[in-house]
């Protein structure tokens, strides 16, 4: 079994644009690959709307728990807001406890410390997570409700499920579309995979971005290759970023141009090598997923 | 005034609009200007307000230290933890400092006194003046640290409610607890979107969560390209006034790659970012009457 992530740092450089289209690559390659499709950015989840999706299960997500108070049992003693870390609990002119949820962080100390048990945590039903059937294969992917916490969590559990999937059905590789940033659902996100595709873009943002998220990977002893997307838009910033793969001893897999039938695909809803398989962005995709195939095949050989 | 700019969707365009914003008012009247960069996973504003970083502050989370000697392994502590951060393995207590969210419960139930607390490094808090004068503060959580929150909380803990003062904050893409925390206790919300599939969808995400905590919010329309029609028309069914709108132009990806503010590529676009800001104030405003 392989797992492929793709990283990014900075949002927006084209994850689930390039995700998509490998999808389809593999699909319509010599040599047909079976693919099991994961989209962790589960704040964010967009890998559907570039496929045609059929809704085969969904599952309720719990997420942390906040605490409540019950004020028949509080006597306003106070011990909580002096335990919460979080400025979560608030008392009114009169001393009665308010809990703001948005700012609790579910970690039950005013429970445990509340010498009349008037506290206790309350878990609710944050998100879904769905196993769908798709043109491209098979997708697990969730919804996490906004303003929600534990997406690692959430990650780490579709990805759980695809991997159970892949086994049972005889899968063997799972493509993982990843969120931004290089946080918990990052980290979640890249947990377990053979290799790391970090998209980048030649912009002053994205090369700082593209730094952090490569420290985070290493940190995780992931081995990373990286392609650089709209690479036309700043020829300074590509040198950069050669320059530093060169230093960090990252493999770039290819250059993307910034090309205006990626935009229109999405708009479509179809993966841009379907969408426009001539177009120079597909034709930059395609060579990009050829040389990953053949660096996943020397994984499974070494 | 806490102006915070949020999309959902990353790479729409949330610190374009912010720094330029910053600029134009520090450009163009006297009021104290202090902008926050709370997206501590992926911070960019420095690029392009370009700040004379001075002093540096390092962010510590408080996570248990167990003294073997005080121990009974009674467990209690990894009863209570709600995150696994610490657990009795054979006839040691051990702690998983990244898991831990620093809450003290462990500590505060250990019967023994077992448990004290040290400080454990998770990012930075920097801050310097720009040449315009914007005081800019910006948090970098460490990499391969999965928690970004505790550094947003403490960034938003320099906020001091002064009337002048004008607040904007850079905020991290997503919709959950990092934009939580960063959204918490703004005045408004401006939404950078784009007008395609994927900023649509997310575009919801970050409405919701204006609705939830009650902040009012409006629009940025990004990369605009005649093609607006469906995003304009959820806009309007959502009631969300469209505040500024920003073409799909070459040039304007090119100058934001070398790390140009926005309002020094078109210099126009300065006086759209004072007409943004007075409309945020026109619609607070109103609300308040």
């Amino acid at each position: 079994m392989k797992q492929l992530v793709i990283l990014s740092g900075k949002g927006g450089t084209g994850k689930t644009s390039i995700c998509a289209a490998f999808a389809h690559l593999a699909l319509v390659g010599r040599k047909p690959l079976k693919i099991v499709l994961v989209d962790a950015d589960v704040d964010a989840a967009n890998l559907e709307l570039v496929l045609e999706i059929e809704k085969q299960e969904s599952e309720k997500f719990a997420g942390g728990a906040v605490a409540q108070c019950n004020d028949d049992l509080c006597t306003r003693c106070g011990t909580c807001v002096l335990v919460c870390r979080y400025e979560a609990i608030l008392t009114t002119d009169d001393g009665q406890i308010t809990i703001n949820p948005f700012a609790c962080e579910g970690c039950a100390a005013c429970v445990y410390q509340c010498p009349t048990s008037a506290l206790s945590m309350h878990q609710d039903i944050v998100g879904t997570s769905f196993f769908s059937t798709s043109n491209l294969g098979p997708l697990f992917h969730a919804e996490l409700r906004p303003g929600q916490e534990n997406s690692g969590k959430l990650v780490t559990l579709i990805k759980q499920k695809a991997r159970l999937y892949a086994m049972d059905h005889d899968y063997s590789f799972i493509l993982v579309d990843g969120p931004p940033g290089i946080g918990c659902p990052v980290i979640s996100a890249a947990a377990l995979s053979d290799l790391a595709l970090v998209v980048t873009e030649p912009t002053m943002a994205g090369i700082h971005d593209f730094q952090r998220v490569v420290k985070t990977i290493t940190h995780f002893h992931i081995p990373i290759i990286a392609v650089i997307n709209k690479f036309d838009l700043f020829p300074q910033g590509v040198g950069k970023i050669l320059k530093l793969c060169q230093e960090l001893s990252i493999k770039v897999v290819g250059k993307i141009p910034f090309d205006s039938t990626i935009t229109e695909a999405m708009r479509v809803g179809k993966p841009v090598t379907s969408y426009q398989p001539t177009s120079p962005s597909s034709s930059a995709i395609k060579e990009v997923w050829q040389k990953i195939m053949k660096q996943i095949g020397a994984i499974e050989d070494g | 005034m806490i102006i915070a700019v949020a999309s959902g969707k990353g790479g729409t365009g949330k610190t374009t609009i912010a720094t330029s914003l910053a600029l134009s008012l520090a450009l163009n009247g006297s009021l104290p200007i202090l902008f926050l960069d709370c997206d501590v996973e992926a911070p960019n504003a420095h690029i392009f307000l370009k700040p004379e970083l001075a002093k540096k502050n390092s962010v510590d989370i408080l996570i248990p230290s167990v003294l073997e000697s005080k121990c009974t392994l009674c467990a209690r502590c990894s009863e209570v933890c709600q995150f696994n951060a610490i657990a009795v393995l054979g006839k040691k207590v051990v702690v998983f400092p990244q898991l831990c969210h620093g809450c003290g419960s462990c500590m505060l139930v250990c019967p023994e006194h077992a448990i004290e607390e040290l400080a454990n490094n998770i990012g930075v808090i920097e801050c310097g003046l720009t040449a315009e004068g914007i005081l800019f503060v910006r948090g970098m959580l460490n990499e391969g640290e999965p928690m970004p929150v505790p550094i947003i909380r403490r960034l938003k803990k320099l906020i001091s409610p002064q009337k002048n003062q004008i607040i904007i904050i850079d905020t991290s893409p997503g919709a959950s607890c990092p934009v939580v925390a960063t959204v918490q206790d703004a005045d408004f919300l401006i939404l950078v979107t784009e007008p395609t599939p994927f900023g649509l969808h997310d575009l919801r995400a970050a409405v919701e969560i204006s609705r939830a905590m009650q902040i009012p919010a409006g629009v940025v329309i990004n990369r605009e390209n005649g093609d607006s029609l469906e995003l304009e028309g959820y806009c309007h069914h959502e009631n969300l006034p469209v505040l500024m709108r920003v073409p799909y132009a070459r040039k304007i990806a090119e100058g934001i790659a070398r790390g140009q503010p926005l309002i020094n590529i078109i210099s126009d676009y300065q006086n759209q970012f004072i007409s943004l800001f007075n409309q945020i104030v026109a619609a607070l405003q109103l609300k308040n009457e």
